[in-house]
Formats: C-alpha cells, sequence, structure tokens
C-alpha cells in the first residue's frame, strides 16, 4: 500500500508537470523571456500548485502524524545563509540555460528523449558531486571530534 | 521558439501538482521535493526510505507513457538548447538545488505554502536569476 501510493503520487505529479508545459523547456524559456516571446503559461502551474498545496497543508499538518509514519518531516530551519543563496542563485542560473529544473525533468525522462537523458545524468553528477563536497567541508561530527580529543 | 499560451491546462496541472503535494503530507509525511526525493533515491538511508522515492520516481516517469496511452501523443518536450548547454545546465542546476536545499517544488510550492521564510527567500533568488539568465542569453548574447 506504502509504494503502491508513493507510485501513484508520482503519476499525479508527473502528470500535473506534463500538463501543465513544465517537462516543455521551450515553454519554460519563453516564461524567463519577458522582453521576447512571452508565454505566461507557468504563472498558472506556480500559482495552481501554490495555492492548492496551501489550503491542503493547513488540514494535513494539524493532523498528528501521516497515516503510513510516525511524524511529519518538515525542516525547521529558518536560517538563511549563504549555502541557500548562493545555491538557489546557481540553480536559477542553470534553470534559465536549458529550461530543465529536477522536477521537470524527471517526468520528461518517460518520454525516452536523449536531451532528457543527457540533462538527467548531468544533474545526477551535480547532486553527487555536490554531496561529497559538502561531507568533505563540513566540520567532523560531536562524537567524532570528541574521539580525537 | 514560440509556444502556445495553455492558461487552463497549465493551471489543471499546477492543481494535480499541489494534490500530489498534499496526499505525499497526507500518506507519507515528506515534502514534495523533487530535488530531495532525487537526492535521497540516489544516497539511501536504508530500503524503506528507498522504496518510496523509487516508487515515486517511478510514477512520475510513467506519467508520459500515460498520456501517450490515453491521447497517443507524447507530451511536447521542445529543447531548443545544444547538448553542451544541456550538460552545463545538469551540472549547475545540480550543484545549485544541493546547497540551495531544494527546487521549484521543494521550495517554489512546498516549502511557500508552508511559508517558509528560508523557501521564500530561495524562490526570490532562482526566479530572479533564471530571469536574468534567459534575457541575457536572448537579449544581450543573442543565443
Amino acid at each position: 500500500m506504502r509504494l503502491l501510493s508513493a507510485y501513484l503520487i508520482g503519476l499525479l505529479f508527473g502528470l500535473g508537470i506534463a500538463l501543465s508545459g513544465m517537462a516543455n523547456p521551450a515553454k519554460v524559456l519563453n516564461f524567463f523571456d519577458l522582453a521576447g516571446s512571452w508565454d505566461p503559461s507557468l504563472v498558472f502551474v506556480m500559482g495552481g500548485a501554490l495555492v492548492t498545496t496551501f489550503i491542503g497543508y493547513r488540514f494535513v499538518l494539524k493532523r498528528p502524524a501521516p497515516l503510513f509514519g510516525e511524524r511529519f518531516l518538515v525542516p525547521t530551519s529558518t536560517r538563511i545563509d549563504m549555502s541557500l543563496i548562493g545555491g538557489s542563485a546557481a540553480f536559477g542560473l542553470g534553470w534559465g540555460i536549458a529550461g530543465f529544473c529536477p522536477g521537470g525533468a524527471l517526468p520528461a525522462l518517460g518520454t525516452g528523449r536523449i536531451e532528457v537523458i543527457t540533462f538527467v545524468a548531468a544533474l545526477i553528477v551535480g547532486i553527487l558531486a555536490s554531496r561529497v563536497v559538502m561531507r568533505l567541508s563540513r566540520p567532523a561530527p560531536p562524537t567524532a571530534s570528541a574521539h580525537r580529543a | 521558439m514560440e509556444t502556445v499560451f495553455t492558461p487552463l491546462a497549465s493551471l489543471t496541472g499546477g492543481i494535480l501538482i499541489g494534490i500530489a503535494a498534499i496526499l505525499l503530507m497526507l500518506l507519507h509525511g515528506r515534502i514534495a521535493g523533487a530535488t530531495g526525493i532525487l537526492a535521497g533515491a540516489l544516497m539511501p538511508a536504508g530500503f524503506a526510505d528507498w522504496s518510496w522515492r523509487v516508487a515515486m520516481i517511478a510514477g512520475m516517469v510513467t506519467a508520459p507513457v500515460a498520456i501517450w496511452l490515453l491521447s497517443g501523443a507524447m507530451p511536447a518536450v521542445q529543447v531548443p538548447v545544444s547538448t553542451l548547454a544541456l550538460v552545463i545546465s545538469g551540472l549547475i542546476v545540480g550543484v545549485g538545488v544541493t546547497f540551495g536545499s531544494g527546487c521549484t517544488s521543494g521550495h517554489g510550492v512546498c516549502g511557500m505554502a508552508r511559508l517558509s521564510p528560508r523557501s521564500i527567500a530561495a524562490t526570490l533568488t532562482f526566479m530572479a536569476t533564471a530571469f536574468a539568465t534567459v534575457y541575457v542569453a536572448r537579449h544581450v548574447l543573442g543565443g
């Protein structure tokens, strides 16, 4: 049940992405091209998704726990730091270069197009490489440093 | 490359994305962020954590096939950039979403819906740099 529901939620998400035009880089890039061939469709995608989620979360997050878990795993950090802003700035730069974001590209993989496979392969390399850098640059956890001391 | 303005399909698609995000929170207690789901599938923290992510990604990937079965056509994927641009873009997006802790779905939809200050800051930042990048690429460099 748990896995079937995750599959169906993914399918619903993917249908939304495909129907909305988020899986189509030409459409995404035209949304960002205010001074050229502007296509405002993405306002409706993000607006529709945001308002729906905003309303739904009000009810869901009042519940004591999710159906298949012990608690809601929601980020609690409120710190706006260089990693968040620098990373997001880089994401926007990359998004503006080719028009694919992770949520648009994963469903687009299903079309089997080589361009999507190329982007997702590079995306995965980028994610894994950054994780390695993060792990190396992060100070050792308290237990490990206690050992050293 | 011209595209057609599709307010109704885009709004319907957006609402479906929102319903998926609500259901993932209701059933699994998770944020529907493509970055987090993918990263966790690549570096699993145990089988139970890995399996729901893979199931969800499998659902996403089968969506175009479902549309093809229903309508007889795959959804449009028009890529107006070179292979080199795709590779560079993929690498930059991968680095950006990892350090930025999320992308359009995680910050732009789920985080904004929770009124998270981090997600609002992230979304304003990546939208701004995406607009700037397309402006520079198309109107300054003339790509």
